[in-house]
């Protein structure tokens, strides 16, 4: 996702009164997702090996996020603006791959 | 202009079950999801009858419990359906959490409730506890005295629920068993008529609506959570005015007229019963043959508890001199019904208030007899004679 | 008393209905004798009749063979009592075999009906169900032999119809021979004998309903 693709025009407006807000918490558009970063929430980081990946895509079907790159059906890397660092990815690369680690932020 | 009252022999014998299933397939749905219920059963299985024979467009879902059948009501009309559904007593319990939701939802969902009381000990007769215990979660409620008011509601409901203004969903109260299985006369109006009167629903942001996409259900914390439900505050503000707009043109159509109550001799009445439902049928009888007997007696029948009418219920009953009001739910408070603290709570800044007793009735189906009603004037008479309130909570057909 | 006697006076009187009175009915009968649907068949010939009615039964533990309660309330005005009905005028007794159980008097005032499904003569009915009070007519009819030669099943409930319409005077028999076919064909469908049946059995009973 290019960083053009990541800034949303939320039509809700930030600190919105009662009165300007859509109705039913609705958010008239689809997609917010992307201009929210759970990257800030990280403390362990995923370190991938692209020699070792065989693009099995386990880690793409598990991430909560959306922080597993893939270009052609192929995993291309991560990532970390929606990577909030829970590992899921390393736990579901195949044991014998292990092509993701975790590592300590800032380690 | 006048509408021509149809004469008795134009009327239908039917019971409220059948007199709401009927309504529910005039409007015609897009999509019903329901699970069967005791009183309420009938209304989806004669409205199952109708689907069967193709007499209606609607998607019907069946579902495995009650919260199924709310949550996929709710999933339904946010996808942009006129959607139903129908339950009563452990039903709408089952549903409680999901009613929340409907409303924080601004699903403009109407769902007929046939009045039972809640477990434990185990009962399906008639009171009005379980959608008394519904009364803080956002929806309109009306409640209906007979077949007739079951199904003219029901009608005026799909209006109310879906007026922009309000967008709130709506359920609408019959008593368990009396009027939901007694047979009386009920003016039925033509498909065509109903189609004209509840229009189309054209949602705002319909789920379904791919090419414009929408968020529904997102978290909402301290930043705006507050906002969302002074929304709810407002629209259930507005739903007076379109409760009362809707009457209006409902009148214009069958020459009934409703509002937010019905009063019954009240003007110059010394003492009044204050009640929803059935009872007050009962109470009007009362009021009439008490009238002969010299007694300044009046009615106030109760039809909109969801938006409470607190002013309009001050003003028409400020004159009168000692009020019963009747709740056929207990809050179990130790200080009555909830029909009793809010009417109470209404009169707190006026000057000139009436005397107020409230009595807890009919749990459990227990009848509600002629000479009940009239114990509760004589207690009013008594409370005007003496000046002394006594125990401002009774219980009404108890036995000690 | 002459049956015709009777609903003639009563017609003078207004208790058909004619003068705006509430009339009261009461039915007794067990599960699966059909009391709910002779009320709910009464309620609908006196609607198509131009009156205002209730038709409800008394909802208990529903089972074959239990004791069964219906009511009926009709009036040229419109009905607004939604409580239990404790005087009836009219009560009408599918099944002798309660009586150990149920006193079918229970609440009749003065001059109140009672009609029975019985092959006793109204005295003997009034002698073995214990009717006390004199000013009470007791009317007999007997609708399970009539049910067993019309329909094929003594079901006693519309031939007790036919009786108590005739005995109260409060439709005349044309229109509730039509009202109790409209309806029998609508839950019958495609069994003519049943509906044919049914109505043979109000127009016997209308006519072998005996007085005092």
């Amino acid at each position: 996702m290019s960083a053009g693709e990541k800034v949303i025009t939320n039509p809700v407006k930030a600190n919105a009164g009662w009165k300007e807000l859509p109705i039913g918490g609705i958010i008239p558009q689809g997609g917010t997702a992307r201009g929210f970063f759970t990257g800030g929430w990280r403390s362990l980081t995923p370190v991938w090996d692209a020699e070792k990946c065989i693009s099995c895509l386990q880690c793409w079907i598990f991430c909560p996020d959306m922080a597993i790159q893939v270009e052609g059906g192929k995993m291309v890397g991560i990532d970390l603006d929606y990577c909030k660092g829970c590992g899921i990815c390393a736990a579901a690369c195949p044991p014998r791959t292990a092509a993701i680690k975790m590592v300590n932020e800032g380690a | 202009m006048a509408v021509k009252q149809k004469t008795v022999a134009e009327s239908h014998a039917i019971t409220g079950n059948e007199a709401v299933a009927y309504a529910m397939r005039q409007i015609n749905p897009d999509v019903v999801a329901a699970y069967p219920i005791t009183p309420a059963t009938e209304i989806v299985q004669i409205f199952s009858n109708y689907h069967a024979d193709g007499l209606v467009d609607t998607e019907m879902v069946l579902v495995e419990s009650e919260h199924s059948a709310m949550s996929a009501t709710i999933g339904a009309s946010a996808a942009g359906s006129r959607a139903m559904t129908a339950t009563s007593s452990q039903g709408l319990l089952l549903m409680h959490e999901m009613l929340y939701v409907a409303s924080g939802t601004r699903t403009p969902i109407v769902m007929p409730v046939v009045n039972r009381a809640v477990s434990a000990p185990l009962n399906i007769h008639c009171d009005h506890s379980d959608t008394m215990g519904s009364r803080d979660s956002g929806w309109i409620q009306l409640y209906g005295e007979n077949a007739q008011e079951g199904y003219d509601n029901l009608i005026q409901s799909i209006r109310i629920a879906e007026h922009p203004d309000v967008m709130l969903p709506v359920m609408t109260m019959t008593d368990g068993f009396i009027t939901s299985h007694g047979m009386e006369n009920v003016f039925l109006l033509e498909d065509e008529e109903v189609q004209a009167f509840i229009g189309g629903f054209k949602a705002a942001y319909p789920l379904l609506d791919t090419d414009n996409p929408v968020t529904f259900g997102p978290v909402d914390f301290t930043d705006y959570y507050f906002e969302h439900r002074r929304q709810v505050f407002e629209a259930m503000v507005n739903a007076k005015q379109v409760i009362l707009d809707v009457a209006k043109e409902y009148e214009r159509l069958t020459g009934r007229s409703y509002g937010f109550f019905e009063t019954y001799r009240l003007d110059d009445a010394e003492m009044a019963i204050v009640v929803l439902s059935s009872a007050a049928g009962t109470t009007r009888f009362v009021v009439d043959q008490l009238r002969k007997q010299g007694m300044k007696v009046g009615m106030l029948k109760l039809r909109v508890f969801r938006p409470f009418p607190a002013t309009e219920l001050v003003e028409a009953l400020k004159h009168v001199g000692a009020i019963a009001i009747m709740d056929r739910a207990d809050s179990l408070s130790g200080e009555g019904g909830p029909v009793g603290a809010e009417l109470r709570a209404a009169f707190y800044n006026e000057e000139k208030r009436p005397k107020a007793v409230n009595y807890i009735y009919g749990l459990g189906g227990r009848d509600v007899t002629i000479h009940h009603i009239e114990s509760v004037y004589k207690d009013l008479a008594n409370i005007l004679e003496t000046g002394v309130v006594g125990p401002t909570v009774r219980h009404l057909g108890v036995r000690e | 008393m002459s049956v015709q006697t009777l609903a003639a006076q009563e017609a003078q009187v207004g208790l058909s209905g004619e003068a705006g009175e509430l009339i009261e009915i009461r039915w007794h009968g067990r599960g699966g004798q059909g009391a709910k649907t002779a009320a709910l068949l009464m309620g609908e010939a006196a609607a198509g009749a131009g009156r205002y009615i209730q038709a409800f039964p008394e909802y208990g533990p529903e089972r074959m063979g239990a004791p069964v309660v219906a009511y009926n309330r009709i009036s040229m005005k419109p009905i607004s009592l939604h409580c239990s009905i404790e005087n009836p005028r009219y009560v009408a007794v599918l099944d002798t075999t309660l009586a150990g159980q149920i006193d079918f008097t229970a609440g009749i005032p003065d001059g109140g009906v009672l009609i029975v499904n019985t092959g006793w003569t109204p005295a003997e009915a009034r002698a073995n169900l214990g009717v006390s009070n004199p000013t009470i007519r007791v009317f007999t009819v007997n609708a399970g032999v009539i049910a067993q030669e019309t329909i094929g099943r003594p079901i006693p409930n519309t031939p007790m119809l036919g009786a108590l319409n005739r005995v109260a005077g409060l439709i005349d028999l044309d229109s509730l021979l039509t009202s109790v076919r409209h309806k029998l064909e609508l839950k019958f469908r495609g069994r003519p004998e049943i509906v044919d049946g049914n109505v043979e059995a109000v127009r016997r009973a209308y006519q072998e309903v005996q007085g005092e």
